[in-house]
């Protein structure tokens, strides 16, 4: 930041760091789903199969090609090719905002199932059933969160590159922003098959 | 940290493997996930997740081309949470 | 040195007028200085929370307020003096002024998120302010237990986004200072050529990174809970409380750390300056600071011993709780080492850090009693804790605060202050604090509980002689705040190196230019060898 070059590994390094506070933040949370699987792995079991697998493959399968498409944004601008840069995030994006669909009706299913946070179903439901719910929304909710600032991110790279402020040699803005894209991908990565799949 | 600036461009058919290696180990831990393997369903699943976790990594998120600094400290971040959840189980085992 | 204007007269954008060449200011030095008058502001008004509960102790019954006052007061004085004062303490106000210096840079590597990272810490001060008027004051203690954290009608709340938003806040300062150290660390300064303190906030920062995540997302839950009452950590429904605890103290007990590795990087710069003489052990300290740092991000159940946690995790984290002693003790050896056959200058800020060796090994010491499982069950909760507490945090981090003042004040505000009012000061302040925290010990080992505003009439004596410490000392840190601020007028311009240290702040005129060095910095192969400073000194001796 001294010269007029900045510093693009300095910048990367930066975001790395601040993605490791991502993961540790997650991390909280995965702390009290170890315990209280290992506690009520029988119920959790139970309530993981009241998920819908099909709309969280769905779901997994989305922002495994938004991850793609970024990734290969990055390789597009790389190469020069702005437009088909553009193309690939507002693809991604357009993903992004899918998942976010999908997750609508997914918890509004729940909640008309009457499971939701404090809900008298779970309150009264054997032990460790609201533990498995109050886990699920607080981890995608919280996750749901970080999509959505994924999307301001990408959306600002967007804007970058129709006006030219990111190029083939100044692109770490959308690194970053891909990185940061990714980490929710990662993150989901870990949701879907210990709340969809357990058996 | 030598040379920041010499960038690794990933072709678009690697990442288009990649794709295809995550999108096929999603249906695999889908498949595992059906079939009753006791305790080991949920070590399946989150080692399947670690493969997965890995592939975005190296690849998609380009840890394999940065720096050392980057790829030890982003191992000592994971090994630190791992520390974190294992450590509660001196407590949680042997109550 | 020529004549090149200050930073305090060179805003760090020409465009910026009046205050907003403060308030939008980008540089460092700039930032570290609004650190320092906001932190000093909070630790001015917990100092008085903390004055106004020791008053109410010093008779038994009631006196100056009732229980739930007196609960929330303790509350603020606790989250006040944590969150407020010592974690940011001496890494944002010393660490950004000196850091980038030490390491030949210009700033930091993030100007802009820095200042962001002020912002954050101001605006967590409001929202703690602001929680005192939404519900009542919190009256949780600042360990914020469930369940009553989620069930007191207080405004625990906002207390606790407070609490998240300065942990964001030290957690940006933190990749900020990584970032700085790895990527503009000159080219000729090795790491085994970095200054102690800029190794020590190193340390300090990657627990900061890696541990305050923890703390945020409990608070998350903690709210989460008040407000949609998912019922994580009741067992009404199956939750565990103390999975609570153990997310709690996973991030507060490193952030013990964070308060204390700075302070131990002070004194290390400290020492060796005023015994001319080069730190015994750098290689040493350096490896203890970064096995405190593992270390005691490993032993944070130590707090937890009676909680009905398993007796197995007892044994353990008390077994690791030990093993945190030997790096501490490795740094303590060396810094007396380092005054052996050295010549001793005696000033202020080595007063300080002397204070600072004794008092942090009574307070190192007591920590073995709490941490050895046994005895531990005798003082858990007592005033005992408290003591120690107060030992480690106020007796090390607070002298080392109070060190690091005396000693960078010249550096940062270009004048001296009165040495013999500081030393007044400074010997008010210990006898104030082991009069005003040895009887806390020796209460809490004869059964007295803490956070009570009223105890058994046989505890009278020891509180009215804490009461007595607590206003001696109170007097103290008054007369130094006063001397400090008075030699801003009255005191001597200092020169660029007042002290004769070797580091590269001191290479630089005092207060320092807008970009730190006039031309580029020589970096020593070894940061702290005297010779030069010795020949100086016997060639002006025979002048």
């Amino acid at each position: 930041m001294n010269s007029s070059t900045p510093d693009k590994a300095g910048v990367k390094l930066g975001m790395w760091l601040f993605l490791y506070t991502e993961i540790m933040l997650f991390g909280g949370l995965f702390v009290l789903y170890a315990a209280y699987y290992s506690k009520y792995t029988s119920v959790f079991i139970e309530a993981g199969k009241s998920l819908d697998i099909t709309i969280g493959a769905l779901n997994t399968m989305i922002l495994l090609v938004s991850s793609f498409t970024v990734a290969s944004a990055i390789t597009a601008i790389q190469k020069k090719a702005r437009r088909s840069a553009a193309a690939l995030v507002g693809v991604s994006m357009v993903f992004g905002v899918l998942f976010l669909v999908n997750k609508y009706f997914e918890w509004g299913h729940k909640f008309e199932a009457g499971i939701y946070p404090g809900s008298p179903d779970l309150s009264d439901a054997e032990a460790g059933k609201s533990l498995f719910f109050g886990l699920y929304y607080l981890i995608t909710g919280l996750h749901g969160i970080h999509i959505i600032i994924g999307l301001i991110l990408l959306s600002i790279s967007l804007y970058f590159i129709t006006t030219k402020r990111i190029h083939e040699t100044q692109f770490v803005v959308l690194e970053n922003s891909g990185l940061y894209w990714h980490l929710v991908d990662l993150i989901w990565i870990f949701i879907f098959p210990l709340f969809y799949l357990i058996l | 940290m030598e040379s920041p600036n010499q960038e690794h461009i990933l072709s678009y058919t690697t990442l288009f493997g990649v794709l295809c290696i995550l999108l096929a180990l999603t249906a695999i831990t889908i498949g595992v996930s059906r079939i009753d393997l006791g305790v080991l369903n949920i070590w399946a699943a989150i080692l399947i997740a670690a493969c997965k976790a890995g592939f975005v990594l190296l690849f998609f998120m380009h840890l394999r081309y940065e720096t050392r600094l980057l790829q030890i400290t982003f191992v000592v971040t994971i090994g630190s949470l791992a520390i974190l959840i294992g450590f509660i189980f001196w407590d949680i085992s042997f109550r | 040195m020529t004549d090149v204007p200050s930073y305090l007269k060179t805003p760090s954008s020409p465009n910026l007028k009046g205050i907003w060449v403060w308030l939008l200011t980008t540089d460092h030095k700039r930032i570290g200085v609004l650190y320092m008058i906001s932190i000093l502001f909070w630790f001015c008004i917990a100092v008085t929370l903390g004055l106004v509960i020791r008053t109410e102790l010093m008779a038994e019954g009631e006196t100056l307020m009732g229980s739930q006052t007196y609960n929330a007061v303790f509350t603020l004085h606790g989250v006040i003096m944590i969150f407020l004062f010592i974690i940011p303490g001496i890494p944002a106000i010393f660490g950004n002024f000196l850091l980038p210096i030490q390491i030949g840079s210009d700033d930091v590597f993030f100007p802009r998120l820095n200042l962001l990272s002020w912002y954050l810490y101001i605006f967590g001060g409001i929202l703690a302010v602001v929680s005192l008027f939404s519900g009542g004051p919190p009256d949780t203690g600042w360990t914020f237990y469930v369940p009553f954290s989620v069930q007191t009608e207080s405004g625990v709340t906002f207390t606790v986004l407070a609490a998240f938003i300065l942990g964001m806040s030290s957690m940006l300062t933190g990749i900020n200072f990584i970032t700085t150290i790895h990527r503009l660390r000159m080219k000729t300064m090795g790491w085994m050529q970095m200054p102690l303190f800029t190794w020590s906030l190193y340390a300090t920062a990657w627990v900061q990174l890696l541990a305050t995540p923890i703390l945020a997302i409990t608070l998350l839950i903690i709210v989460a809970e008040r407000i949609f009452g998912i019922g994580l950590f009741d067992p009404g429904r199956g939750g565990d409380p103390i999975l609570y605890q153990h997310l709690f103290w996973m991030y507060s007990h490193p952030a013990v750390y964070i308060m204390v590795l700075p302070a131990m990087g002070v004194i290390s710069e400290i020492m060796p300056v005023f015994s001319r003489k080069a730190i015994f052990g750098y290689k040493a300290i350096v490896y203890s600071t970064l096995a405190i740092a593992i270390a005691g991000s490993l032993v944070w159940a130590h707090h937890m011993f009676t909680s009905g946690m398993s007796d197995t995790a007892v044994f353990v984290f008390s077994l690791l709780t030990f093993v945190v002693a030997i790096p501490s003790a490795v740094k303590v050896f060396s810094w007396v080492s380092t005054m052996y056959k050295g010549s001793v200058l005696m000033t202020p800020p080595l007063f300080y850090a002397l204070c600072f060796i004794y008092l942090f090994s009574v307070g190192g010491l007591t920590g073995l009693v709490l941490g050895a499982a046994g005895t531990n069950i005798h003082v858990h909760d007592t005033h005992f804790v408290v003591g120690h507490f107060h030992f480690v945090m106020f007796g090390g981090a607070g002298f080392a605060f109070f060190a690091a003042l005396h000693f960078w004040w010249p550096k940062i505000f270009g004048r001296m202050y009165n040495f013999r009012k500081a030393y007044r000061a400074a010997i008010l302040i210990t006898i104030g604090f082991i009069v005003h925290y040895m009887p806390m010990l020796i209460l809490g080992l004869q059964g007295m509980p803490r956070r009570y505003y009223n105890y058994l009439p046989q505890f009278e004596a020891g509180n009215f002689f804490a009461g007595i410490g607590g206003f001696i000392m109170v007097a103290g840190i008054m007369l130094m705040l006063v001397n400090l601020v008075q030699g801003l007028r009255k005191g001597e311009p200092a020169v660029g190196d007042p002290w004769g240290g070797t580091t590269l702040e001191w290479s630089v005129p005092s207060p320092p230019p807008l970009h730190n060095f006039l031309d580029t910095p020589r970096v020593k192969s070894y940061p702290y060898d005297f010779t030069d400073i010795m020949k100086q000194q016997a060639g002006s001796k025979k002048v």
